[in-house]
Order: structure tokens, then C-alpha cells, then sequence
């Protein structure tokens, strides 16, 4: 294979070309899929001081949990703290809009939802938010997916998704796993 | 390489120790997590040992080697003696007592913060001190490396740079860069905190600055690698280097990319704005040219090996080379893993896609199979290239085929361990827990998954044992007759450099493209916290009874 100078800068601008066009096809799909379908990560940019957001506000005991707002928008509030979540389950309505809300007294800590593309990190400071539709009923895992200490490993919550007819909120708007 | 044998092999054996004792961790650290009882099994040594793995291989297998590695292409590439031989050695000094001591402290359980750090856990500040000796070790490497290159340019004037030291130097200063992040969190925040003089911190701006280095870091490691690939893999398998300014240009460019990318590790995080992540998210797309560039020029670098040693053909010129070279061997099976390893990472770099797998087993899965697989698999192969030079002795037959064994045992064992986690992690298996409850019908079918995981890992185990016997057993042999071996010859270019542009013989105009980059990238998402600093979290010390 006796490829001259020439060949060999040519076939690497070849290749440098395809490569290019790899990469502008990547990013378009990125471009489209933020666009077009609104596939963005959670950044909300809300902050909140980790060392009251226990004593006043919206994350006070009280409103924790699952609640249908005044407008019908469906919010579930969490707190995540070393080493639980509170409340330790939740319920929530299937094919129906539902904003996660969550925020740390301590340390980062981080959510998913099993069989779900629910995904934030919790990090002292900040609110993070979280929009979905729960597609299929059933009890779902939330985990703690952050270290934030020894007792990680045992942080587990539980999101009880169930079908609208089953979703009854009290004379407050909530819904509890206990009142399920 | 004459002058000094013992600084290389100083780095490298201390850099293999600490690899193998960290390897008997990995394994253990599976095993805790299977549904198999192992022993000593609680979280305490739980996240000792995930932070002595990550801390080990992440930071002292690599940066130890990587400075080895480097004194060597210093005085074989460039033909001289290495300047600054006793920095050279008070950085080793330095560097080792920092890990002793980091390791130390982690054992005691007084650092249980795993390599990331967490901040507000705070640890022991000795496991801090511990690991700024060792980056402060690697500070005085990029310089001696920075020097060697420029006196050998005064001294040769027009000449190109050696592409081995080139890339070698390329990394020094990439990794200067790279460690200006954590080193502002260690010693701005971290640090302080750790000892006592501040109760709080700004957990925003720590994860941060933490990203600045979160992912050139990965290419500092990965570097040493893509050195072989270039200047050994196709002098092994009896060829010559495609382009010899490709390897340029994909160095530079390297430099360039790695760094203003680091955000896309906090596309989950509350506190950056979706736009400055959709930046970086452009800007990461951008890592994949220099390293799909590598596989082209590597793969064309073989054909021509392969066709000279007689192969003809579409792909007949693959089955006629060299694979006994363990170099040969170790490339290609580097390669193999990189497709896997590049294709994961192009999800966990997706904006959106992102969400899917983040905090997953997927992205322990994906950082093993590219860091574990194809990076280390090429720092076992550039140690049997390099021993015969630094210990005068000479690999035989049997010592060739036993390191054949360990390449293949390292490469089944990293796919077998790494298929099941990436399956595992797209279902949901979050990451940094001791263990599961496999009794949860939910999670139930992951137990035969994550079983055959930790094969893989006893797999792993037993090649990075037979790597530490290959390396014993070599050096223990009688040297050489007074011949001693080859010396080591850098793979040619097919064309020889005639001309070469001064942008790709030196990296001043490459430096300021860093920082026009880095300030485009990162000058709001950390300025943001200066301008207003996050609600202040409490420091929570894990070393001290709450």
C-alpha cells in the first residue's frame, strides 16, 4: 500500500468529514429532542436555605407529600435528609401531570424513579423540580442515588402510582399512602 | 533509556501496587452488593473500600503512571537527560507519602467521602493533604515535562517535537488546567471546612469547580494510551504511523475539548441553567472528533502494517498482523472496548438522554470499560514494552505468551463485568449502595445479573495478579547479556515531517483557545456563585462522632 503524501491527507479529510457530519447529526438530535419535545434536564434554579427549609415554608411537615393545587396541578413535595425520605411513600395519579418537588436540610442527595426517566440530584441550596406522567400503575422504587453518608444505602422511598379513579384527595387537595 | 531506569520503575511499581491491592477491593466491593453473604460485610467498610478503590485507581494508579510513563518518553523520545532530576524525585517522595497518608486516613474511616468528596461531608484533612501532595507531585512532573521539551527545541531549532513528547507534554498542560477546579474546592472550601475554620459551605459552586476537573481528568488518564497508539502500537505490529500531524492535531484538540465540557456531569443538578448545560453539551459532542480521528489513523496505521507483512484484501491485511505483540494484542482489544465504552458515553453526554441513566450502574459500567478496559489494558501493554529497557531484561517466548493471557483474562473479565452493569443501570439500579434487597419482587431478576458481574470481577482479579507476577518475574531474571535488549524505537511516520505549521510544534496559541473556552463555558456557571453564593449548607464531619 504505497499511498502518497496527498492520498493519505486526503483520506484522513474524508474521514475528518464524516466524523464532522457524525457529530452536527448528534447535536441536531439534542437541538430537536430539547426543542420539539421539551427533553430537558431539571433547572429551576430555585434556591432555598437548607437550614430553615424545615421551620417555615414549603417544605414544612404539613406540606409534604402528594397535593392536588388550587389550579388541579398535581405536586408531590420531598424532603431528603440523612437517611430517609419524608414522607417515606407518596402516591401519585398515572397519565396525568405531576411536578416532583424536592429539596435538602443537609447533604446532596439524588432521586430516581425505577421503570421511570425520573432523575434529579437534591443538593443543599437549591429546589429541584421535576415534571412527569406516570405511564404505568404500580409501586415504583425511589432511591437515593447520591452518597451522602453512611446510612445510604438504606434510603428508599416508595412512589405508589395508581389509576385517576383511585386518586382521592381529601378536603385539602392531599392524597397519602396511609389514607390509600 | 539509560540515566534513569529507577524513577520510571519507581513510579510504575508503586503505581502497579497500589493497582493490585485496589483490584482485591473491587472484587470485594461486587461481592458485597451480590446477593451472595460476603465477609466483613457492613456499610462501614463498605464505603472505606469504595473510597480506597476510587481514590487508588483514579488518582494514584494514574497519576503514578502517567508521570512514569511520561520521564520515560522524556529521555527516549527526546534523546537527552531528563532536567530537574532531584524535583523529579522529591515530587515521587512527596507524592508517595500523600497517598500513604490518604490511605491511611481512608482505612481509619476517617475519610469515607469516596474520590468525589461530597462536600458537605467533610473528611479528615489529612486525606485532603494527602491527595494535594500527590497533585502536587504531578505540578512539578508537567513542569519538568514543559522544560524538557522547551530546551530540547532550543537546542534542536526547526526541528518537529518528537509526536510522543509532544502528546506527553500536551497532557502536562492539559492537566494543569484540569486540576485548577479541585484544587479551589480543596483549598477554598474543603479544606477549611475539614479543619474546622469555616461551618459552611457553598455546595453549588464545590460541585462546580468540582466538574471543571471531573472530565479532563478521565482524558489525563487516558492520554498515556493514545501516546502508545500513535508512537508504539505501529511500530509492534511493523508498520508505520498513518500521519504522523493527525496525531497532532488529535492531541491539540484534546487539549482543547476535555476541558470546558465538565458540566455535562450535572445536567441533573438544580442549580446550572439549561442553557450553559446545552453549551457543554455542544462542546462534549465535539470529544468524539479527536478520538474517532484516532481510530481512523490507528486502524489505517495497521493496514499498512498488515499489507507489508503480506496481507491482501478487504480485511486480509488483519489477519496478518503481529497479534503475539502484546502491544499488537492489547490494541486491538483496546479498540474493541472503546466502541462499547464510546457508544455508553454518547447517552450520558445526551442533554436529554442523560436523565435515562444517570447515577445508574450504566455509568459505573460505562467509566470501567472505558478507564478500566481501554485505558489500563494499554498500560499493562506499554509496561511489557518498556520493562526490557528499564530492567535490561529481555522478554522470551513464554514470558510473551503468559502476557497474551493476562491481555485476554483483562479484556473477557471487563466485558463480562461491564455488559450486565450497563443492562442493569438502563433498568434502574442506582449506583453507591452496600447493598439491594433481592427479595423486592421488583428487583428480584437483577440477582443473576449482578452474580455474573462479579464473575467478570474475579475474572479482572485474577489477570491483574498475573500483570503483577509477569512484571516480578521479568525483573527478577538474570539481565541480559551485555547486549541488553533493543533499544525502543517510536513508530515512523509513513511521510516524514517536512513541513510542519509552528501551531503544531507548541501550544501557545492552543493555551489561549483554552482559556477562551474555559471562560465561555465556565466564567458564568462559577461566576454566578461569586455574584451570588448559594444558601449555605452546614458541614457535616465524617470523622468526628455527631
Amino acid at each position: 500500500m504505497a499511498a502518497t503524501e496527498h492520498e493519505v491527507v486526503r483520506s484522513e479529510l474524508r474521514w475528518a468529514a464524516a466524523v464532522s457530519v457524525f457529530v452536527v447529526i448528534i447535536f441536531g438530535l439534542t437541538l430537536f429532542a430539547a426543542l420539539a419535545l421539551h427533553r430537558n434536564p431539571p433547572s429551576n434554579l430555585e434556591r432555598i436555605d437548607p437550614k430553615t427549609l424545615h421551620l417555615t415554608g414549603e417544605f414544612t411537615e404539613p406540606n409534604l407529600g402528594t397535593r392536588v393545587e388550587q389550579n388541579g396541578q398535581v405536586t408531590t413535595r420531598i424532603v431528603a435528609t440523612q437517611f430517609a425520605f419524608i414522607p417515606p411513600c407518596v402516591v401519585v395519579p398515572a397519565d396525568r401531570e405531576v411536578t416532583l418537588r424536592l429539596a435538602s436540610p443537609d447533604m446532596i442527595h439524588g432521586i430516581l424513579v425505577s421503570g421511570t426517566n425520573v432523575n434529579t440530584m437534591v443538593v443543599p441550596g437549591y429546589v429541584s423540580q421535576v415534571h412527569t406522567v406516570f405511564r404505568t400503575t404500580g409501586n415504583l422504587l425511589m432511591p437515593c442515588h447520591e452518597f451522602c453518608g453512611l446510612g445510604h444505602s438504606q434510603m428508599l422511598a416508595r412512589v405508589h402510582v395508581v389509576p385517576a379513579q383511585d386518586f382521592r384527595p381529601d378536603a385539602e387537595g392531599r392524597v397519602s399512602c396511609e389514607a390509600q | 533509556m539509560k540515566h534513569n531506569r529507577n524513577l520510571v520503575l519507581a513510579h510504575l511499581w508503586l503505581a502497579f501496587a497500589v493497582f493490585a491491592i485496589a483490584a482485591v477491593f473491587g472484587v470485594w466491593l461486587m461481592w458485597v452488593r451480590s446477593p451472595l453473604h460476603a465477609p466483613y460485610e457492613n456499610p462501614q467498610n463498605y464505603f472505606r473500600s469504595v473510597t480506597l478503590h476510587g481514590v487508588s485507581m483514579a488518582y494514584v494508579l494514574t497519576t503514578f503512571f502517567a508521570m512514569g510513563f511520561g520521564y520515560f518518553v522524556a529521555e527516549t523520545a527526546l534523546g537527552r537527560d531528563i532536567p530537574g532530576i532531584r524535583w523529579a524525585w522529591a515530587a515521587f517522595v512527596a507524592g508517595a507519602i500523600g497517598a500513604v497518608m490518604a490511605a491511611l486516613t481512608v482505612l481509619a474511616g476517617d475519610a469515607s467521602v469516596l474520590y468525589t468528596f461530597y462536600p458537605p461531608l467533610t473528611a479528615s484533612p489529612l486525606f485532603y493533604i494527602g491527595l494535594v501532595l500527590v497533585v502536587g507531585g504531578s505540578w512539578v512532573w508537567c513542569t519538568i515535562m514543559i522544560v524538557a521539551m522547551t530546551q530540547w527545541k532550543r537546542a534542536n531549532p526547526g526541528l518537529a517535537v518528537p509526536l510522543a513528547m509532544f502528546a506527553t507534554v500536551a497532557n502536562a498542560i492539559m492537566w494543569l488546567w484540569t486540576t485548577v477546579g479541585v484544587a479551589a474546592e480543596l483549598l477554598f472550601q474543603v479544606i477549611p471546612a475539614a479543619l474546622g475554620w469555616t461551618d459552611t459551605v457553598d455546595v453549588g459552586m464545590s460541585r462546580t469547580l468540582f466538574s471543571w476537573t471531573l472530565h479532563a481528568i478521565v482524558y489525563f488518564w487516558l492520554l498515556p494510551a493514545y501516546i502508545a497508539f500513535y508512537t508504539m502500537a505501529p511500530e509492534a505490529a511493523g508498520g508505520r504511523l498513518y500521519s504522523d500531524t493527525m496525531g497532532r492535531l488529535t492531541f491539540v484538540l484534546f487539549l482543547l475539548y476535555s476541558l470546558p465540557v465538565g458540566l455535562h456531569h450535572l445536567f441533573m443538578d438544580p442549580e446550572h441553567s439549561t442553557g450553559f448545560k446545552f453549551v457543554q453539551t455542544a462542546l462534549t459532542a465535539l470529544v468524539t472528533v479527536p478520538t474517532l480521528l484516532t481510530v481512523f489513523t490507528i486502524t489505517a496505521s495497521f493496514e499498512v502494517a498488515g499489507r507489508l507483512n503480506g496481507g491482501t484484501g478487504l480485511f486480509g491485511w488483519l489477519r496478518a498482523l503481529p497479534w503475539r505483540q502484546p502491544m499488537v494484542l492489547a490494541t486491538g482489544l483496546a479498540f474493541f472496548m472503546l466502541w462499547f465504552g464510546g457508544g455508553g458515553g454518547l447517552i450520558n453526554m445526551s442533554y436529554g438522554m442523560n436523565a435515562m441513566i444517570h447515577n445508574t450502574s450504566w455509568v459505573t459500567a460505562h467509566f470501567h470499560l472505558i478507564f478500566g478496559g481501554t485505558v489500563v489494558i494499554m498500560y499493562f501493554a506499554i509496561a511489557y514494552q518498556i520493562w526490557p529497557q528499564l530492567t535490561g531484561r529481555v522478554a522470551d517466548a513464554d514470558d510473551l505468551a503468559q502476557q497474551r493471557w493476562q491481555l485476554w483474562l483483562w479484556a473477557v473479565g471487563m466485558m463480562v463485568m461491564t455488559l450486565p452493569w450497563h443492562w442493569l443501570g438502563l433498568e434502574g439500579q442506582w449506583r453507591r449502595v452496600a447493598h439491594f434487597d433481592y427479595d423486592d419482587p421488583l428487583i428480584a431478576w437483577w440477582a443473576s445479573w449482578v452474580d455474573l458481574s462479579l464473575l467478570g470481577g474475579v475474572i479482572l482479579l485474577i489477570s491483574a495478579s498475573l500483570f503483577i507476577v509477569n512484571l516480578a518475574r521479568l525483573h527478577a531474571r538474570q539481565p541480559a547479556g551485555r547486549a541488553g535488549p533493543q533499544p525502543l524505537r517510536y513508530a515512523v511516520p509513513l511521510h516524514p515531517i517536512t513541513r510542519l505549521p509552528a501551531a503544531l510544534n507548541g501550544f501557545a496559541l492552543w493555551n489561549v483557545l483554552v482559556l477562551v473556552l474555559m471562560a465561555a463555558a465556565y466564567g458564568w456557571p462559577v461566576g454566578q456563585f461569586i455574584a451570588q453564593p448559594s444558601p449555605a449548607a452546614i458541614v457535616h464531619h465524617v470523622d468526628r462522632p455527631s
